[in-house]
């Protein structure tokens, strides 16, 4: 018989989180939760006081997407759990695993809006892959264990636990659960073999195929198997915005990024395909663009983790329900059988897209005025700190030239928020990154208006020995907004202005937060500056690199418009009538 | 745009009927009627969901409905292959006048009085939602004061039952110690 042991539910909480593998939390505390922090203050677990609960969140999501480990944040009750919104959304869209772990008014002042009182539970229930309520004590380490295991099993995702304020304080027994009964919830991680021989089949016959690899395929670990499987297939790869890295940039089948801001090769080799390989993406308005005009001759091979994924946005030919590691691992041989019955010739196919790719490179035109390009910037800080460095962007056009111009060589060395495009992303979560990968360098590229939402954190990197550094591409203004403004409301730059490169001082606000605050604002100076922020690796390093603000990103496509209507810069398409597609 | 019927079984647990509301209006699925109560086994409810839905997307439907954690398993039910019903209470105007037309309709509809009052007659009825509808257009010309309908509930036709085959589950181990590589 397994002796359990008295104790309050605050300790039966913490063990719960210690039994379930955690070794750092970032969280604030606050009076309902305050009975955990007490046993708290005694566990093994590192627990990181942030100075906003968004920092909290983001910090795991960071954490999370560095290690692949379940990233984990604590918060109190009513704004201290609603300040974790954002985070939570950010980690559904985005696929990471995290528990939000939030304390509760007590169950008999819940409803009757007491102080600090938010329904965090029905708040948080479109966007956590599951959420709890707990009231009873004896129920907290089951919860905790099914968080863990929701949270970082199948698709992975958000969970939150929210517990109320008097189980934290009532005695219990702690009874870690040997088992988890989930009648609901039985994730498919092994491939049906029969759609295994369609996809090789579908592949062998098709003479355009493209692998589109989206963030699944990070979260899945199959970052060997799928440069196997490309190599095998030997034809385009395209890395969506959440799966730079998992491919190399430096490898010949690599078309970079599609989309919106994508490459031409590699807009260009989804929508003249005529396969489509998809896997872990899923169709993303950002990538397709007029969903109707969307890769109209392609097949489509959909494999994701995520049944309600396949066919959402877009037909599948042949849906592969299951793990990405294990799908792209039975494919391998798959296609090698279909290959070995007849050898497929994709060289026309290639060559073209070869052509299109050399002809339509990403690029930049430097300022006419003499005055530091964003994109020089960021493609020096690429190449100066390497590819086995972290970089974790904000949102906006510095988190775009962050993925063009850095080049990746490695998974889950490129940070942001894809999907819900969170601006104030990125210093909460290199904070993370960073915590969870001690030893490697991680810079934030962060824009101006996305470092003044989060900045706060860089005390708690200061304090805390979490030395990362920080890029802020300063163009003072609301840059990509700003670009849309440009492009689509005659240049009336409505409230995108943030008015001066000066206020606030980012050096003496550097400074002030415990950091080490460097500026630039000439081409010749960015090398011996992004030097000595990389030498300086005991305090956190914030450099402003203050740029040139009429930069835009390109290539683009705009919202709602089909991906035939790529343009390389402002009024300028492709000459299509050089390319034979 | 087509109705389906879907039968869910879920956990009995607090906020399931929130998620599954909470579901059907984020994404924007049409819901025509919704019911909810116990089932043979006091830990799983059961739902009756009557959709509007283009036919490609029933299957999305079912998906999304599915990633719920609580949401045990979902089963369409086609009309000819189960058996179907809904309840009405409908308090119409009768007196001793027409009193004998009404008798006449509730006997064809097998249709009983509930409550009586001098002006008034309360009919319970329940059958598909044909014979619901037939019922109260034939109860129509007497006036109908007040209704109150039921969601529809089905349960497929034959010996097996959804519950039979679906809570044969087996439990998850959870980690020795540290977190699980559950995903590979």
């Amino acid at each position: 018989m397994v002796m359990s042991k008295k104790m309050s539910g605050a300790s039966s909480l913490v063990k719960s989180l210690e039994s379930a593998g955690v070794d750092v939390m970032f969280g604030i505390p606050g009076g309902a939760i305050l009975p955990a922090y007490d046993p708290i203050f005694d566990s093994s677990i590192r627990h990181i006081l942030v100075r906003h609960e968004q920092g909290a969140g983001h910090a795991a999501t960071g954490y999370a997407q560095v290690t692949g480990r379940v990233g984990v944040c604590i918060a109190t009750s009513g704004p201290g759990a609603t300040n974790l919104v954002t985070p939570l959304a950010d980690a559904a869209m985005d696929s990471v695993p995290m528990v939000a772990i939030t304390g509760q008014v007590p169950s008999n002042a819940i409803g009757t809006d007491a102080f600090q009182e938010a329904d965090i539970r029905g708040i948080t229930m479109p966007f956590t892959k599951h959420n709890y309520l707990i009231t009873d004590p004896d129920q907290i380490p089951r919860a905790i264990a099914e968080a863990f295991y929701i949270a970082s099993s199948g698709r992975p995702g958000p969970v939150l636990v929210d517990i109320a304020k008097d189980a934290l304080q009532k005695e219990t027994d702690f009874n870690w659960p040997k088992e988890l009964s989930l009648p609901g919830y039985r994730p498919q991680l092994e491939p049906i073999n029969q759609s295994i021989l369609d996809a090789a089949a579908l592949i062998a016959q098709s003479s355009k195929p493209v692998l589109y690899v989206g963030g699944g395929a990070i979260k899945a670990n199959a970052s060997k198997e799928l440069i196997q499987l490309a190599e095998l297939i030997g034809v385009p790869v395209v890395t969506t915005l959440m799966a730079r890295g998992v491919f190399p940039d430096s490898h010949p089948l690599h078309f970079g990024m599609p989309g919106m801001h994508g490459t031409v090769g590699a807009v260009t080799a989804l929508q003249k395909s005529d396969l489509l390989i998809t896997l872990g993406a899923r169709f993303d308005d950002r990538v397709t663009g007029k969903l109707s005009t969307f890769a109209v001759n392609a097949k489509v091979i959909h494999a994701d983790i995520d049944p309600a994924e396949i066919g959402k946005n877009r037909f599948a030919d042949v849906p592969v329900l299951g793990d990405l590691k294990r799908t792209i691992a039975a494919l391998i041989p798959a296609v090698k059988a279909e290959f070995a019955k007849k050898a497929p010739d994709y060289s026309a196919w290639n060559a073209s897209m070869n052509k299109l790719r050399a002809t339509y490179p990403l690029g930049y035109d430097l300022p006419k005025d003499g005055s530091l390009s964003p994109q020089y910037v960021i493609e020096r800080l690429s190449a100066i700190t390497g590819p086995e460095a972290i970089y974790v962007a904000g949102v906006g056009q510095h988190q775009m030239w962050a993925s063009q111009f850095v080049k990746y060589e490695n998974p889950r060395t490129w940070l942001n928020s894809g999907g819900l495009g969170t601006m104030g992303y990125a210093v909460p979560a290199a904070m993370g990154a960073k915590v969870g990968a001690p030893d490697t360098p991680v810079w934030a590229i962060d824009g101006d208006g996305c470092f003044q939402m989060t900045n706060q954190e860089l005390v708690t990197c200061a304090l805390n020995n979490i030395p990362i550094k920080v890029a802020i591409i300063n163009n003072e203004s609301l840059g990509m907004v700003r670009q849309w403004q440009t492009l689509f409301y005659e240049g009336r730059y409505s409230n995108t202005s943030l008015e001066s490169k000066r206020i606030p001082d980012f050096v003496k606000l550097a400074d002030a937060m415990g950091c080490i605050g460097l500026t630039c604002d000439r081409p010749e100076d960015v090398d011996a500056i992004i030097k000595k922020a990389n030498s300086i690796n005991d305090q956190p390093v914030v450099v402003d690199f203050r740029v040139f603000k009429d930069a835009m990103v390109w290539p683009m496509v705009a919202a709602g418009t089909s991906n035939d209507d790529i343009m390389i810069a402002r009024e300028m398409a492709p000459d299509w009538d050089s390319q034979e597609l | 745009m087509s109705k389906h019927t879907l039968a869910v079984l879920v956990e009995n647990s607090p906020g399931v009927l929130a998620r599954v509301a909470g579901l059907f209006s984020r994404r924007a699925y049409n819901i025509d009627s919704l019911a909810v109560g116990p089932t043979e086994n006091p830990a799983i409810s059961r739902m009756t969901i009557v959709i509007n839905v283009e036919s490609h997307s029933l299957e999305q439907v079912i998906r999304q409905l599915d990633k719920l954690v609580n949401v045990i398993h979902i089963a369409e039910l086609k009309p000819t292959e189960s058996v179907q019903a809904e309840l009405i209470l409908v308090k119409i105007s009768a007196t001793d006048k027409n009193r004998f037309d009404v008798d006449a309709v509730l006997e064809t509809y097998d249709a009983v009085i509930v409550d009586e009052s001098s002006q008034t007659l309360t009919i319970e009825a329940t059958g598909d939602a044909a014979k619901v509808s037939d019922l109260l257009n034939a109860l129509e010309r007497f006036g109908i004061r007040e209704l109150a309908q039921s969601g529809l509930v089905g349960i497929e036709r034959g010996s097996s039952s959804l519950a039979e085959r679906t809570l044969s589950v087996e439990s998850i181990p959870t980690a020795e110690s540290g977190q699980a590589d559950y995903q590979n």
